[in-house]
């Protein structure tokens, strides 16, 4: 294929790209280090109120707006630095926290909070996808032909389902004497509030998302499954291998690309951890490093955006899916590389 | 259970594994049960500690919302009916009544005609009937069940959740369409071009592809607001402030569904032969003439699977969405987002359920029409790794 002709298919796909997906991190770059607010201005001001024999007058100084000729605020964008990141990292309370060891003072502050509990996220619900998944296919894949079907069918439910809608759905049966917490009660015998604190709340979390993702570990492995060489199977069973052999020595290691991908993309996933923050509410005790960006993009009360906080925080989130990135990378290199074994990639 | 007996199972593994497998299918599918349960509730029923109370609802009986035994038979009975009809009418009218070429279209437009006859069926015409049937047939009319649809009502009706339902629906369209014509291009392009630069393009549409939504948003949603002033030296008067703007936010989505697309098309593309390319390279195709009569006619399956991931991402989206779009555009998600954070009442959040569950209706749907194309999808990629 000439160069023309391939520049004329893949043209708009990378126009769009360029325009909705590079400048927008040109622009996150460049708002990270300038703020954008009203340009203020001091004056004297005499206010003088009626009196007795004269009236009674006050000079203060004011503080107020410089207005357009519209009467709108002038906005003035000065260059800062590192002044929106010292306000996400707060350097100097952190220093102070690790000077002291102090793990809880730590944890005050925002973005340290929103990083503890993303990492431990991931990191948690990680083996949980994996593991659940594999035994869900390991198990599909013994029952009768004629009951796949349907069991994948509900299967893939929790994986469809809208993440927020999911989440909620959870929610609604731990809340307040919904009937699993009904349930917990009666069987530990003892009175219990789920979302009264971080740790319970953060636990419902972690079993929403390894409800949610296991069913495309199970999809994956199963069709892997499927593919096991019935060979090496029979000879592992003639040379006398125990079914827990056969798992472990021979099909396992033929799951381990796919087991690979699974982790890979999972990583990428459970690293933007957002959608069961607002299903569950948990903001007031848990928040996650895609929720503080969110959250500084909503206008707050009085209807501002912070902006220049929202882009430095989404600067130092980048820094760590970089970090898990490299093996990503690097493993799509080798299979891609014009000449190389060729295949995978794209999923969910 | 045939095959070598060294495989065959004993009893107590194969007991353990059913087991498991109960466990997990009860596990998938019991908050979806559930919900759906409360939604049709009374709210004191909905959030009754005794679960039996949130299945029969006593308090919703008591109310006089009940459902008679005819009521039951005459609802599964037409539930029946349009399934059946759904399966086996609907397919061959669709093929018949559109033109060549516009199937997917025709089955657009006919599940929707579809979906809205059966509403007016089965929320507009039953009642009535059954309203002036349940007094005259004695003991088969008296409510045994307490059920109401009043929730879905205010949702619908009186908090105007169709408005969410139409711009979900024009976003979810949008992205789509635009993403597969885009997609199948580049998705093309990348397959069978196998030059240096198509690898690095891929490897950067990876990385993008890793990128947080909310890095982006916060890079599109200044510019958004300030497009008007930013555009009118190129443009003039007629310069659009994006922020608010479905197509804006189509063409977020687009974006950020990208390098998901390119590279599940290019998978799927590669599965095609190349003979067949160079056959009608030989009888005189340009290269676009080839992939738009020869390649894209065998592509259908990898399209629809395709289609059906940029769906669930522009419908289930709620961050792009819920940052880019103002109240009145809203779609459905984020629209949520109103009942559960005012949760003033316990009415409040059956409502909530209410509207949950009509989020979740067409993804059901969705499963149980593609679920071959949705299990194809998720292992394209993985399985030849």
């Amino acid at each position: 294929m000439k160069f023309r002709t391939f520049a004329a298919f893949v043209g708009p796909s990378l126009f769009l790209m360029f325009v909705f997906i590079a400048a927008p991190l040109v622009s996150v770059f460049w708002q990270s280090f300038h703020v954008t607010k009203a340009r203020f201005e001091t004056v004297e001001v005499e206010t003088c109120t009626p009196g007795f024999l004269k009236p009674t007058c006050v000079t203060e100084m004011v503080t107020r707006p410089v207005l357009d000729e519209h009467g709108q605020p002038r906005l003035e964008t000065r260059f800062t630095g590192f002044g929106s990141y010292r306000n996400v990292l707060e350097p100097d309370r952190t220093l102070a926290a690790l000077r002291d060891l102090d793990w809880r003072a730590l944890l005050t502050i925002d973005f340290w909070k929103a990083l503890r509990f993303t990492l431990t996220f991931t990191l948690i619900t990680l083996p949980l996808v994996i593991g659940g998944g594999l035994v869900i296919a390991v198990v599909v894949n013994n029952v009768a032909r004629s009951l796949r079907g349907p069991v994948i069918f509900v299967s893939l439910l929790p994986f469809i389902i809208t993440p927020v809608i999911g989440a909620l759905s959870i929610r609604w049966l731990f809340i307040g004497d919904g009937i699993m917490t009904a349930f917990l009660e009666w069987w530990l015998e003892r009175d219990i509030a789920m979302f009264a604190q971080g740790g319970t709340i953060e636990l419902l979390m972690l079993f929403y998302r390894v409800w949610h993702v296991a069913p495309f570990a199970f999809v994956v492995f199963y069709a892997g499954l499927q593919t096991v060489n019935q060979d090496t199977l029979e000879s592992a069973i003639i040379d006398g291998a125990s079914r827990w052999e056969r798992l472990r020595y021979v099909v396992i290691p033929h799951l381990m690309p796919l087991i690979v991908f699974v982790a890979l993309i999972h990583l990428m996933d459970a690293y933007r951890v957002f959608e069961e923050v607002v299903g569950f509410s948990s903001q007031a005790h848990v928040i996650s490093l895609q929720w503080l960006t969110y959250d500084l993009l909503t206008p707050d009360d009085s209807g501002n955006r912070a902006i220049s906080r929202a882009s430095a925080s989404a600067m130092l989130t980048m820094v760590g899916i970089v970090i898990l990135l490299v093996p990503l990378l690097l493993r799509t290199w080798r299979d891609q590389r014009p000449g190389g074994p060729g295949g995978a990639g794209g999923g969910r | 259970m045939s095959g070598p007996r060294a495989l065959r199972q004993p009893m107590g593994l194969r007991a353990v594994s059913a087991g498991f497998l109960g466990v997990w299918c009860l596990l998938a599918s019991f908050p979806f049960v559930w919900i759906a349960a409360m939604s049709f509730k009374a709210p004191v029923d909905s959030f009754a500690p005794n679960p039996l109370h949130v299945l029969f609802g006593p308090a919703t009986l008591a109310a006089g919302k009940g459902l008679s035994l005819l009521d039951l038979a005459a609802g599964a009975a037409v539930l029946w009916i349009a399934v059946r009809l759904a399966v086996r009418w609907l397919p061959g009218v669709v093929a018949r009544g559109t033109p060549p070429g516009w199937i997917a279209v025709g089955w657009f437009v006919g599940s929707l005609l579809f979906g809205l006859a059966f509403v007016a069926v089965f929320f507009g015409l039953l009642p009535l009937v059954l309203g002036g049937l349940d007094p005259v047939v004695g003991p088969l009319g008296v409510p045994v069940l307490g059920l109401t649809a009043e929730h879905y009502e205010s949702v619908w009706v009186g908090n105007e959740f169709y408005r969410n339902f139409v711009n979900s629906l024009i976003v979810t369209a949008g992205v789509v369409a635009v993403s597969l014509t885009v997609g199948t291009l580049a998705g093309y392009g990348l397959a069978r071009s196998g030059s240096r630069l198509a690898f690095w393009l891929l490897i950067v549409a990876l990385v993008f592809r890793a990128l947080p939504h909310s890095v982006l948003v916060a890079g599109d949603l200044p510019p958004f607001i300030h497009s008007a002033e930013v555009l009118r030296p190129l443009l003039g008067e007629a310069a659009p402030t994006l922020y608010g703007k479905p197509w804006a936010v189509i063409a977020v989505l687009v974006s950020i569904n990208q390098p998901f697309t390119i590279w599940m098309l290019r998978s799927f593309f590669q599965n095609i032969p190349l003979d067949l390319d160079e056959a009608a390279r030989v009888d005189g195709c340009t290269h676009f003439q080839a992939f738009r009569w020869v390649i894209m006619p065998v592509m259908w399956p990898g399209v629809i699977t395709t289609g059906l991931f940029s769906f669930l991402l522009a419908y289930n989206d709620y961050l792009v969405t819920s940052l880019l779009l103002d109240a009145q555009n809203q779609t459905m998600v984020p629209a949520i987002a109103g009942y559960f954070n005012r949760e003033t009442t316990t009415t409040d959040q059956v409502e909530a359920v209410a509207a949950a569950v009509s989020i979740t209706a067409p993804l059901f749907l969705l499963v149980m029409v593609f679920q071959r194309q949705i299990v194809s999808g998720l292992t394209a990629g993985a399985v030849k790794g």
